[in-house]
């Protein structure tokens, strides 16, 4: 073999070759780890799916049956979670981009969204028990649950609204104002409307997280077994995430469940990723067909 | 009403909307404090930081978070130490040196891995990982620290990635046209030239992946094993502290001390990762890279 000297040109590049194998390694390894992780579930959970799995309450104690509750539980939450954190997040960012100037209001506002999206989830939890559970005496319901989720999306769905928002041409804007029209309706007539698709696959990103949580849900609207539907804001919900970690920790036999535990995985996984699947999809779509 | 009445009206509503954020955040505070600050009229602070012994439901009942505080901290740690290496080095592959088509697929990965619920990683870990590490290394449970760090470094791993790689991304053209025409080589351009332009930004990602494992809770519950004590190896069980709020609120009564003890340990998280995002919030403002004249 060649000895290769220090600083020759064929060494450097072997270090470079080296170092390009191992960056290409770590995103292989990732990218492994996310299909292996994929892959796993649907081999495992696919046979545990059918019409009846996904439509039937569970019966004998969990044991058989299906898990129709616990998706209507988390629809619920989700929808209960975009109502609060949509039109709060898209109007926060509407001021942080429209109106607000640089000073110390919007640092703050700025610090107070970071520390906010840095909140742990069973932190998250502990506040909608301490205060919508508890002082506002919402009870262990719908209602605490959502905006338990609702603020907890909030911060991502601030971040993509602003993005979509500033995506829009400042030339629009300034069209728009030369026309002698006012901010508001300039916000509300062009802006708004151009920013909107971005804003929606932005916050559907959030979306997904909404559906996915537990440790927010688990002291604030997450019910161990219900026997009957919902029928108010205020009633407890089974739900997906709170499903499979009941099942898998303290059900009465975990590993005769094991396949309603790997269908509920799979049912889970493919909601929530399927949301986001889709908004990603739409978004690299709107990226390459911007007509500005 | 005039139109420039209407127009400072709609424009302090808007104002309004987004303090949301910052009283949601007053909020949190003031829900941590009213229910777990009762405990320190029976509890002395360094009693509940520095107690070696959690145990609750004993009579009577003895408060110290101390092991809980140390398993939190070495779960996250270790999975810091797996998670950055991965997330940074995806990164510069990502920014640097693929190609179009395979940059778009990795970073929807990325996205997908950071979409995946933490109950769901958290089931893997019990169900695949705890298993073979028993196996493997003939342990009485695959329910540990080792365990818990993996799975929490797969959810610090998008986070590390992607803020990585908008930093990596920010780095102005001339600085890597400057070091080509010396006649470098892309390794070392990205090495001494391109990250450490992009350190600040790296340093904010390490940041919020350590306060997202440190915080992440369903993963610690189902896979650390739930032991509160000191651990003395990485094969032992640990009881991080969001796994003792998450696990043992259910049973609580409300207004009990063991319940203002679980808000207690809330208000150590809370202020554990605000510290981490205010840091992360410092770097990347004090060293905030605006363009090349900066440099």
């Amino acid at each position: 073999m060649k000895k290769l000297k220090h600083n020759s040109m064929s060494w450097r590049y072997f270090k470079q070759n080296v170092f390009f194998t191992l960056v290409r390694a770590s995103a292989l390894i990732i990218t492994l780890a996310l299909g292996g992780i994929i892959l796993y579930i649907v081999v495992n959970g696919i046979s545990a799916i059918s019409w009846e799995f996904i439509t039937r309450p569970p019966t004998d104690a969990m044991t058989k049956g299906g898990i129709m509750p616990a998706i209507l539980g988390t629809i619920y939450l989700t929808i209960g979670a975009i109502a609060i954190g949509l039109p709060l997040g898209v109007a926060s960012a509407i001021y942080l981009t429209e109106y607000a100037k640089q000073g110390r209001i919007i640092r703050l506002i700025k610090v107070g969204i970071n520390c906010l999206a840095g909140v742990p989830s069973v932190v998250f939890g502990l506040f909608g028990l301490g205060f919508f559970v508890i002082f506002m005496k919402f009870g262990s319901s719908i209602l605490s649950g959502s905006l338990t989720l609702g603020f907890l999306i909030l911060p991502t769905i601030i971040g993509a609204s602003e993005e979509a928002l500033k995506a829009v041409p400042q030339t629009f804007r300034e069209a728009s104002l030369s026309l002698g029209v006012s901010k508001w309706q300039t916000i509300y007539r062009i802006v708004l409307p151009n920013a909107l698709p971005g804003i929606l696959t932005g916050s559907i990103l959030g979306i997904g997280r909404a559906a996915g949580e537990t440790a927010p849900i688990m002291f604030t609207a997450a019910a161990y077994f219900t026997a009957k539907l919902p029928g108010s804001i205020f009633d407890e919900v089974m739900a997906l995430p709170y499903h499979i970690y009941v099942l898998a920790t303290a059900g009465t036999n975990i590993e005769a469940t094991r396949p309603i535990q790997f269908g509920t995985v799979l049912v889970l996984v493919a909601v929530v990723l399927g949301i986001d699947l889709i908004a990603i999809v739409i978004r690299g779509y709107m990226r390459r067909n911007k007509g500005w | 009403m005039s139109r420039q009445t209407k127009e400072i009206i709609i424009k302090y509503i808007f104002l309004l909307f987004a303090l949301v954020s910052v009283i949601v955040l007053g909020l949190i505070v003031f829900s941590l404090f009213r229910e777990g600050l009762p405990l320190f009229k029976t509890v002395s602070v360094k009693d509940f930081l520095f107690g070696m012994e959690w145990y609750p439901t004993y009579d009577p009942p003895s408060f110290g978070i101390f092991p809980l505080m140390v398993g939190s901290l070495i779960v996250t740690l270790i999975a810091t130490l797996i998670a950055v290496p991965l997330g940074v080095m995806s990164a510069i592959y990502i920014s640097e040196i693929a190609p179009q088509r395979i940059k778009e697929i990795l970073k929807s990965v990325i996205e997908l891995l950071a979409g995946l619920p933490s109950v769901v990683l958290g089931f893997f870990g019990m169900v695949i990982v705890a298993p073979w590490l028993q196996e493997t290394f003939d342990l009485p449970t695959g329910l540990n620290i080792i365990n818990a760090s993996v799975i929490l470094a797969i959810m610090a791993i998008p986070t590390i990635s992607s803020i990585s790689e908008d930093a990596l991304y920010a780095v102005p053209r001339e600085f890597k046209e400057a070091s080509y025409a010396l006649g470098a080589t892309k390794f070392e351009t990205i090495v001494q030239v391109i990250v450490p332009a992009a350190l600040s930004g790296i340093s904010t990602a390490v940041m919020l992946g350590m306060a997202r494992a440190i915080g992440e809770t369903m993963v610690v519950l189902m896979v650390a094993g739930g032991a509160a004590a000191i651990p003395e190896s990485l094969f032992d069980s640990v009881r991080p502290m969001p796994a003792s709020i998450a696990a043992e609120m259910g049973e609580t009564p409300y207004g009990s001390a063991h319940y203002q003890a679980l808000f207690a340990i809330g208000m150590v998280l809370f202020c554990l990762t605000l510290a981490f995002n205010l840091i992360a919030d410092y770097i990347s403002h004090k060293f905030r890279q605006t363009g090349s004249a900066t440099l």
